[in-house]
């Protein structure tokens, strides 16, 4: 019996040709030659060099790969490369305002929603995602949107606080 | 100097910045020029002889490295406690994760299609998974008889206790095994060079551990092993030993091909192949007096520690000692037992054997409460450690502590009283069932006994060029906020602001050995060392006449660059030494197992759904006394995801076994709690002037673990007057007890 077949990285397949995907990443135009059934994450990891894209689990359960594509959350370990063809992405690469911390980041940061940051990336993006559709929102949206984002170190309350509190600042500005 | 410094501050995490914005570089995001990808050929039966080992002709080995047991250059062993766990299968196989054969090449996809062109025949043996099995000793797969360590703690007259007790109460509690399940897996990658030797990057506890094995493993001596723990995403004692294997691993594909190797697991290798929580079975049998006073009783705590020993001698230490709870014991027997099966080793896990046994000792104080006729809350005040009293190792308790001062306060935040009267009115009607649980417990903090004595860990401190101090320690960050808190420490001993201070990359060329970052001890027992280094930088620098006594800190990072200008580096160093009149004695497991103890009482609100049989943790407070909260943020933090932790152990995370493997590998089916499935935690701290360390912190990572999962069951029991001694406690098992017990 052998599991590894099912072991990471599947899907990639060096045996077909590499085709041309060109997508916009945190505002900026990128062209990259990809096999058309990688996966989203290994193109943004290992292509682009945005190791902030996080591989936890790869099979779409864990959140640590989350990233906006088109404005929408995904899974980045569930997208074949060509589906990003022409879209706009961003990373947590991409969430800081130049070198001024967003108010996610900040308040991850002040609250202590980061504990050993592995899924935080993910994390920020969720709650990005959250923030921009509901500016306001309560503490069950909260645990509603990020409940596809699993942390093992904080046990979530801090992140919580850290959601609300940077709804908070983003309300006052 | 400023003197109401820095100490009790949530001052920002020291590698925040660089997590919040993804620009920390975990083990996957590095890479090195001609990396190749590592890759592990593994067993696939419980227990046998390795017959053959065939490479599938069709595949183009040449283009492949490949490792056997043959090509290790020194001892076929992970050095450790003990040296049983071979680094590579030779000739037999005693768990079916066990490693066989390494694999590297250069292209991760062919790599995997290789691992399945190997194929291994086997002259399989009768194996033995549980602990019954291998204490009937019909197959002997470890030593003499399957026990890989066993301890006896005795205090008074135990047999004589019998014929005085009013109540004589038995039970047996048995706990599963738990995954770890940092969210980064573990990896490693390494590099040779014929001159330096080995240097391997890592998501790792323990970088002195790995720097060990390496040397065994590698036969290379200490200046040619270079260990570097890169961020780590999480570990819990996930990664304190087995990292060793991975390193091992890449460096004996790294020594083969002379090419870096990166070994980088996946979810499934990672949860099936690496360490689990130990599984458990404690049986007490207490003699209790009319008045519900414990007058003694025998523990008996059997761990099943898997294939090898590796770190189950020391878990099973922990959970024999804690077996008695915070509780005067006047005559104990506790015996602790650690049984070989054929699964992969069970590790270390947060808490550290003390969640097991205290899981047993808080659902035994329910039931002595039942046969009393005492509530849950009289039995536990009734019988609390005071002052001046002996623990079941007869260390005395020297802390000011008042544990029922503690019980009122919990019980008074958690509206106990109210809440338990409530929920008997409403449990009436309907299918929702609510009830309340206690837990009172508490964690020692440091290496056991004389453990640190034998660490005798070393720090240093230093001044830098720019007038800043760095700390060198090799104690690791991966959540717990190392960085952050010794960074503290250094501050406030030195008058510096805290960015002033900042804190080496664990590189053993770089720092000195502080010990493992394990056992609640880092910033207890590396804090006053860290804060007794720092003080040596402010005595040298007042020595040379540089600095006065009393001094801002721009004159202190002048003298800094002054000293460093006219002497070069400038260093101080702390080494740890055993405090006076400590007794322990290491054969009959009597003295002070611990410097100090952190206490806690934890209250769970629980309510069961008799049409689907699930168990909802509603409200959960979590009240301790652990010394000075150095970090306020920090610690809510570090306690809030233990209790987060401790509920899964309870309601959700449950491995299923099949021939030692693990068969719920994934993320999809073992089921740790997600953020709609908690209550709110809610954390409180109580400070009783019990100092200890450095500015009076005791331990705290690991307590949270030990209370959430007997509080949950005794609410259950609580809540639907029907009895389990087992965790993890999922829904079919409700579903079977309360179905036995007829209808409610």
């Amino acid at each position: 019996m052998s599991h590894s077949s099912e072991r990471r990285g599947q899907g990639g397949g060096n045996n077909r040709a590499k085709s041309e995907l060109s997508l916009t990443i945190n505002g900026k135009p990128e062209t990259v030659r990809v096999f058309p059934m990688e996966r989203l994450l290994d193109v943004l990891r290992q292509e682009l060099g945005l190791t902030g894209t996080k591989e936890g689990c790869g099979e779409g359960e864990c959140g640590s790969c989350s990233v906006l594509m088109d404005g929408k959350l995904v899974n980045s370990c569930l997208i074949p490369a060509l589906q990003a063809a022409g879209a706009n992405l961003t990373t947590i690469e991409g969430v800081a305002e130049g070198p001024q911390l967003s108010a996610l980041q900040a308040a991850f940061l002040e609250c202590g929603g980061a504990q050993c940051g592995i899924c935080t990336p993910g994390m920020i993006l969720s709650a990005s995602h959250l923030l921009n559709k509901k500016p306001e929102p309560t503490l069950g949206d909260i645990r509603e949107v990020l409940a596809g984002n699993l942390c093992r170190c904080t046990g979530y309350m801090q992140i919580f606080e850290a959601v609300a509190e940077a709804a908070r600042r983003k309300s006052s500005v | 100097m400023t003197e109401e410094g820095i100490i009790g501050k949530s001052v920002p995490r020291k590698e925040g910045r660089d997590k919040v914005t993804g620009v920390a570089r975990y083990i996957d995001d590095m890479t090195m020029p001609g990396m190749l990808y590592g890759a592990t050929v593994r067993s696939q039966i419980p227990r046998g002889i390795i017959k053959k080992i065939s490479f599938d002709p069709h595949f183009d080995w040449a283009e492949l490295v490949t490792v056997t047991a043959q090509d290790i250059p020194g001892k076929n062993c992970i050095a450790l406690i003990g040296d049983d766990q071979p680094c590579l299968a030779d000739g037999k196989v005693n768990h079916p994760e066990e490693p066989i054969l390494l694999l590297a090449h250069a292209d991760p996809h062919l790599l995997r299609k290789a691992v399945d062109a190997v194929s291994i025949e086997y002259e399989p043996l009768p194996a033995i998974f549980t602990i019954e099995d291998s204490e009937r000793r019909s197959q002997i797969i470890w030593g003499d008889d399957n026990t890989l360590k066993t301890f006896l703690i005795s205090k008074g007259d135990v047999d004589g206790v019998w014929a005085k007790a009013a109540y004589i109460v038995e039970g047996e509690y048995t706990t599963g095994a738990q995954e770890q399940l940092y969210i980064e897996n573990n990896g490693a990658i390494a590099v040779f060079d014929r001159e330096e030797g080995i240097t391997v990057w890592g998501s790792l506890q323990c970088p002195y551990y790995v720097h060990k094995a390496l040397m065994a493993l590698c036969n290379l001596p200490a200046e040619k092993i270079r260990v570097v723990q890169a961020e780590t995403g999480g570990a819990f004692g996930g990664k304190e030993d087995y990292p060793s294997i991975i390193a091992g691993h890449a460096a004996l594909l790294a020594m083969k091909s002379g090419q870096p190797v990166k070994i980088v697991y996946d979810r499934l290798e990672d949860m099936t192949a690496t360490t689990k929580r130990h599984p458990s079975r404690t049986r007490h049998r207490t003699a209790v007096s009319k008045d519900g006073k414990i007058l003694g009783g025998e523990i008996d705590f059997t761990i099943d520690g898997g294939a090898y020993a590796t770190l189950s001698s020391v878990v099973l230490s922990r959970g024999t000692i804690h077996a008695g709870g915070p509780y005067y014991w006047p005559n104990v027997r506790i015996r602790g037992k650690a049984v070989a099966t054929n699964a992969p080793p069970h590790g270390a896990f947060r808490g550290f054997g003390a969640p097991q046994s205290l899981f047993a000792m808080e659902r035994h104080m329910d039931h002595i409460a039942q046969v009393v006729g005492l509530s849950p809350v009289e039995i536990r005040r009734r019988n609390f450690l005071k002052p001046g009293q002996t623990t079941t190792t007869d260390q005395t308790i020297r802390e000011e502590i008042d544990l029922g001062k503690l019980l009122d306060r919990a019980l008074e935040l958690s509206e106990y009283t109210a809440k338990i009267a409530r929920f008997a009115q409403q449990n009436k009607v309907g299918p929702i069932k609510k009830g309340m649980g206690i837990a009172a417990f508490l964690h020692g903090a440091g290496f056991t006994g004389s453990g640190e004595r034998y660490l005798a860990s070393v720090v240093a401190v230093e001044g830098c060029a720019d007038g800043g101090v760095r700390v060198l320690v090799s104690s690791t960050e991966f959540g717990q906020g190392t960085n952050t808190v010794l960074c503290q420490i250094a501050a406030e001993a030195l008058g510096l602001p805290y960015h002033d201070v900042r804190i080496a990359q664990p590189d053993t060329n770089q720092v000195p050995n502080s010990g493992p970052t394990v056992a609640s001890r880092t910033a207890m027992v590396v804090g006053s060392l860290v804060r007794s280094a720092a003080l040596g930088i402010k005595q040298i620098l007042i020595a040379s006449g540089l600095l006065g006594s009393s001094y801002p800190p721009q004159e202190f990072r002048a003298a800094c660059r002054a000293h460093i200008a006219a002497h070069g580096e400038l260093r101080s160093f702390a080494r740890y030494e055993a405090p006076e009149g400590v007794f322990w004695d290491d054969q009959k497991y009597r003295g002070e197992a611990y410097a100090s103890f952190a206490w806690a009482i934890y209250v769970a609100e629980v309510a069961v759904d008799l049409s689907t049989y699930s168990a909802t943790v509603e409200d959960f407070v979590a009240l301790q006394e652990v010394g000075r909260v150095l970090h306020p943020v920090l610690a809510k933090g570090q306690i809030a995801g233990g209790v987060a932790q401790g509920i899964g152990f309870a309601l959700y995370e449950k491995v299923v076994w099949q021939n030692g493997r693990m068969q719920n590998g994934q993320m999809t089916n073992y089921i740790m709690p997600t953020s709609a499935d908690l209550p709110p935690i809610r954390v409180f701290f109580e400070e009783m002037g019990n100092v200890h360390g450095a500015y009076g912190a005791k331990g705290i990572g690991e307590l949270p673990m030990d209370g959430p999962a007997p509080a949950i069951v005794n609410a259950i029991e609580d809540a639907l007057g029907t009895r389990f001694d087992s965790v993890p406690l999922m829904p079919e098992d409700i579903f079977e007890a309360v179905s036995a017990n007829g209808d409610r």
